[in-house]
């Protein structure tokens, strides 16, 4: 598959998400605060890219393969488990204190803003600590006396 | 809860989150990877030969966004990001966003946008969280503290 595909999706998503609202963190909290003076807009983009997006893993459920011949990576994994819960609560903590999800978070430090670039610096070093923290095997527990 | 009509975008939002879900769809089906920023960023640290090119080609599509947009956006719909929080909280914001969406296996495109599409109950109780912990933070940020 040509590269130039990939770079095209890529601008495309942040096009998206930035038409949307989603790349402006005082929009996402808007949304977030459902306690205050509440801005329903995000659900909007939430409903849109389902709606095509739910005929295109319908389609791709189907198939084997992608248009190209490339292998279709679906995710395999349907267990419901601590990582998943705990995981997704720590992220929607820091996404609900600052506004930036990954996606915006980027588009936004291209975009030259100097905030955004600093939470990306944090968020990529949150994600060397994770893959650290995985590959270190975990202490023996101590044996019950 | 009180609706904020003042900054109400739907027709943008639901446009934007169009867009978004196109991009996926192509991702899935015309390179059969899902469209998950956390991950095609957290598969890049470290990368692995062979699994990179698609993963930059797709990145640089996304910063290049930003410049895009004010190209073809009519001059109404360009804003440049309101990012109120200080220096510290980007940074304490940006790790738990770093850790969580890795931990949790992905972030609003992975889970919210692809998992929802495909119908996944694993990306439904992980979209269910984050922005359970997104709406509980801005409410005390907000309101509590």
């Amino acid at each position: 598959m040509p590269r130039i595909i990939e770079f095209l999706v890529g601008l495309l998503f942040g096009l998206g998400l930035l038409l949307s609202g989603m790349a402006d963190p005082a929009k996402v909290l808007g949304f977030l605060d459902l306690f205050g003076a509440w801005d329903p807009s995000l659900a909007f983009v939430m409903a849109g890219a389902i709606a095509v997006g739910f005929f295109a893993f319908t389609l791709a459920k189907q198939r084997t393969t992608s248009f190209f011949g490339d292998a279709l990576h679906l995710p395999k994994a349907t267990q419901i488990d601590r990582r998943l819960v705990l995981g997704n609560l720590i992220f929607g903590a820091g996404w609900g204190l600052a506004g930036f999800c990954p996606g915006p978070a980027l588009v936004s430090m291209a975009s030259g803003q100097p905030k955004a670039a600093l939470f990306v610096t944090a968020m990529v070093a949150g994600m060397l600590i994770h893959g650290w923290a995985e590959r270190t095997p975990a202490r023996p527990t101590p044996t019950a006396r | 809860m009180n609706i904020d009509w003042t900054h109400f975008t739907p027709w943008t939002s639901l446009a934007g989150g169009i867009l978004v879900g196109l991009a996926a769809a192509a991702l899935i089906l015309l390179n059969g990877r899902v469209l998950g920023v956390s991950g095609i960023l957290g598969g890049l640290l470290p990368p692995r030969a062979g699994d990179a090119g698609w993963r930059i080609a797709f990145l640089l599509g996304v910063f290049s966004a930003p410049l895009a947009y004010g190209w073809l956006a009519p001059e109404s719909l360009v804003r440049a990001p309101r990012i109120d929080a200080g220096d510290a909280l980007l940074v304490v914001a940006g790790l738990l966003v770093g850790v969580g969406t890795r931990y949790g296996s992905g972030c609003t495109s992975g889970h919210g946008v692809c998992g929802l599409s495909r119908l996944s109950p694993r990306s439904l109780v992980a979209t269910l969280c984050f922005m359970t912990a997104g709406f509980l933070v801005v409410g005390a940020v907000r309101h509590l503290l």
